[in-house]
């Protein structure tokens, strides 16, 4: 069984640049997967196509045995109910307090005149409390987001994610704007989900080192194709140069210092 | 390039811009016929007069609860007429955000809507409105609504697109609707900048309040008016210190609530 | 904090009081009420609004649908906006000049305190007079007409503009300023060295931001003042002959006018204007 099945799928902004070039692939129930490639490569395209923020211009995709592309309005968001996203820089409301923020995954339950008043059930609460003890945000709960860090920002993101009780996460860059030591406290959040939830993660990552150390399986993008698809250990350096291209040298010589240490 | 060819390059633009604006500026003087000596003069002998003549007398005294009432009466339109303009004017901007619309073409018209409303002055829709408003508060209070519509709309279109693209891609991925998304991401992101551009365009409309009354025979304007014509320099003098007064503590509170809602 | 109880309480805030959210309440609530009750005093006249509105909604037809010449010609026409737009020049480089001088001593960075608060308090009060009131003021002395006009709204242009600049010199990097200071530059040198150069552009976009605002406030001017231009043959148009359709000429003009100012403001990337307070 599959939860999620990508099939020849093509996009195109105008009628010059191809962002996916017939990308097919599909995803387990439960497994954690990391998409690297260099920035442009067109995974942010790619993440945004199975949640619909983009529409494909060609081409399948399937989640949970429902195709994707044709879906409209309350179906639509169903669909989009179903699955968490997490942002590089977070998209949250800043003015706003950290509970807000994480309540604002439920909306998509809502109808019009709940999501309009922002009407949220005690259970929807409680919820949101006792994802943000997990995620060791209890002290911030009612802090406004402007004044949370990076690191502490992106687990309110996560845990918006969270709430929705998604079947995937699909996590655009969920690193790039954080210092190391914040990064790997949500890498490591997000595998603790993935084997502890059974969520399937779905995460984009620019470094390779990051993606084999935590995936169970890597996609490499360039160009909008799929390079590669397999188990992180079999992953070779000639194929992380055809990733990469020029950009490759200094990320296969971190490598050697890493597999060194 | 050489240094002294740098500094003659430098100092030939500055010439050449000095001389752009008093060639223009020598035009306009001739344009206006505007008489120099006359209003170098002028400025003297206007404030000479004012400490012999321009000061709250007797009289003034005796008007002042007419003109307190007036005052509230331009006062309470600038308020009406901004606060109204602004929720009207935060619904264009939704149309014409590109984070917000919710078609690529209600972006153009939305946007072309705001940029008549604000381009036309507040005189020149005085002067339309009293066909169908006549003296009546009404062309007034539309005159000030409509401006203040159109320039809340342009700016409220450049904060959306600033503050909200990105939680409003977030909500959209959540599944939530195009409601929830503007009331629970959009309004609260822009609630505090929407606010401020009001007591801005409040403190504005007082004056163009005061002006407008002129034409329409209404409000402060209309009696500063009156008692100029009258020769009431006192009377005038009292309207002028009070609606300085007003306008000062108005822009304090604002200055105030801006410190610290943003 | 109540929050690791709240977890099991039967109710859970999500929100907390904070004194901006309370400011933000009483700001909404407050203008909610006074909009309400400048609605209901509005002086009505017995105007009927619906009726009104219905009779508005078809004058803007005539106005945008149907102008035409009557009195004048397009020749007359272009005219009456030059000298509009001349005052609008004219009172903009006035104001300028005047406010160049008075910013230096506005801005904290560059004169004592106690100069700054005494030319800001000044200017303060020289913007919180509306416009026409100046123009009519100076009439006493030197008669309605341009003479009037120019100094009355040179006046408001100063007030803002001082604010501007100053705002603008306050924004220098105090280490630039330090520099010159150290390396022995006086006072004025480093007015004319650092002060001037360094803000240059910024000054130029509110001088710019000013030009748009007072071509408008020449156009009123014009129709309430006596200063001519564009503005009397509008207020002729609407208040002696109620020509709807020379007046929706006249709007047609100032309104290109006004929208090819906007646009060559944006071209210039005037960006001050609409960040800022005017």
């Amino acid at each position: 069984m599959t939860i999620l099945e990508v099939d020849s799928v093509i996009k195109r902004y105008g009628t010059e640049t191809v962002a996916l070039d017939n990308v097919s692939f599909s995803v387990q129930p439960g497994e954690f997967v990391a998409i690297i490639g260099p920035s442009g490569a067109g995974k942010s395209t790619l993440l945004r196509c199975i949640n619909r923020l983009i529409d494909v211009t060609s081409g399948d995709i399937r989640f949970a045995g429902v195709s994707v592309p044709q879906l409209r309005g309350a179906a639509l968001r169903r669909h989009r109910t179903q699955i968490g996203m997490i942002f590089q820089h977070y998209n949250l409301v800043n003015r706003l307090s950290v509970i807000e923020n994480v309540l604002h995954g439920r909306l998509g339950y809502k109808n019009t005149l709940q999501g309009i008043l922002g009407l949220y059930s005690e259970q929807e609460k409680r919820d949101a409390v006792r994802i943000l003890e997990t995620l060791g945000l209890t002290e911030q709960m009612y802090k406004r987001c402007d004044q949370l860090s990076g690191g502490q920002k992106q687990r309110v993101g996560i845990a918006r994610a969270l709430v929705q009780k998604p079947k995937m996460l699909l996590c655009d860059e969920p690193i790039a704007s954080l210092d190391p030591s914040s990064a790997k406290v949500i890498m490591d959040t997000l595998q603790d989900i993935n084997r502890t939830m059974g969520i399937t993660v779905l995460v984009n990552l620019h470094q390779v080192d990051v993606a084999l150390h935590y995936a169970e399986r890597i996609i490499g993008v360039n160009k909008g194709r799929i390079i590669y698809d397999g188990a992180p250990h079999a992953l070779s350096n000639a194929q992380i140069y055809q990733i990469y291209g020029s950009e490759a040298g200094e990320l296969i010589l971190d490598l050697k210092e890493r597999y060194a240490a | 390039m050489q240094p002294e060819a740098f500094f003659r390059r430098r100092r030939l633009q500055s010439l050449l811009f000095l001389l752009i604006i008093t060639a223009l500026t020598y035009g306009g003087i001739l344009m206006t016929q505007f008489d120099v000596t006359q209003g170098l003069m002028a400025i003297p002998r206007a404030f000479s007069w004012a400490i012999a003549n321009f000061i709250p007398d007797e009289r003034a005294w005796s008007r002042l609860p007419r003109i307190l009432e007036k005052l509230q009466e331009t006062v309470l339109m600038a308020v009406a007429s901004s606060s109204i303009a602004s929720v009207f004017g935060l619904g264009l901007a939704l149309l014409g955000a590109n984070t917000t619309r919710p078609h690529p073409w209600f972006s153009l018209p939305a946007r072309a809507l705001a940029s008549v409303f604000r381009n036309i002055d507040v005189s020149v829709w005085a002067l339309i409105l009293l066909f169908s408003f006549g003296q009546s508060g009404f062309t007034g209070f539309f005159a000030l609504f409509f401006v203040t519509l159109g320039f809340i709309t342009r700016v409220m279109v450049e904060t959306i697109d600033e503050v909200s693209t990105d939680s409003v891609e977030a909500l959209r991925a959540t599944g939530a609707g195009y409601t929830a998304i503007i009331s629970q991401s959009v309004i609260p992101a822009c609630l505090p900048q929407l606010i401020s551009w009001v007591l801005y365009m409040i403190e504005t409309n007082i004056r163009s309040a005061t002006l407008v009354g002129i034409l329409t025979g209404t409000g402060i304007g209309f009696l500063f008016d009156l008692y100029f014509k009258n020769f009431s320099y006192g009377s005038a003098s009292l309207v002028v210190l009070l609606t300085v007064a007003v306008v000062l503590i108005i822009e304090t509170v604002s200055n105030y609530v801006r410190r610290v809602i943003l | 904090m109540e929050v690791t109880a709240s977890a099991s309480a039967s109710r859970i805030k999500i929100r907390q009081r904070s004194h901006a959210s309370a400011v933000l309440q009483i700001t909404l609530l407050s203008l909610t009420l006074l909009t309400i009750y400048g609605l209901i005093t509005i002086d009505s006249r017995n105007v009927d609004v619906f009726a009104a509105l219905g009779d508005m909604i078809n004058n803007f037809r005539i106005v945008f649908t149907e102008p035409r010449l009557e009195k004048l010609s397009w020749f007359d026409l272009l005219r009456e906006l030059m000298i509009t737009v001349s005052l609008g020049l004219l009172t903009t480089v006035i104001g300028a000049v005047f406010a160049l001088f008075l910013a230096l001593f506005a801005a904290q960075n560059l004169a004592p305190r106690r100069v700054n608060d005494a030319v800001k308090a000044l200017m303060a009060f020289v913007r919180a007079v509306p416009t026409v009131l100046w123009v009519l003021f100076f009439a006493v002395a030197a008669g309605l007409g341009s003479v009037a006009a120019v100094v009355g709204m040179a006046f408001h242009s100063v007030g803002y503009l001082v604010k501007a600049y100053a705002e603008t010199f306050e924004e220098l990097d105090a280490g630039v300023l330090e520099a010159l200071r150290a390396s022995g530059a006086n006072w004025w040198q480093t007015v004319f060295q650092a002060v001037l150069p360094s803000s240059a552009s910024a000054l130029l976009s509110w001088t710019f931001v000013r030009f748009e605002i007072n071509f408008s406030v020449a156009i009123a001017m014009g129709a309430t003042a006596g200063a001519g231009g564009i503005g009397y043959d509008m207020f002729m148009a609407s208040a002696f002959y109620l020509d709807l359709r020379e007046l929706g000429m006249f709007t047609y003009a100032v309104l290109l006018f006004a929208i090819l100012l906007e646009w060559s403001a944006t071209r210039l990337k005037v960006t001050v204007g609409a960040r800022r307070s005017y």
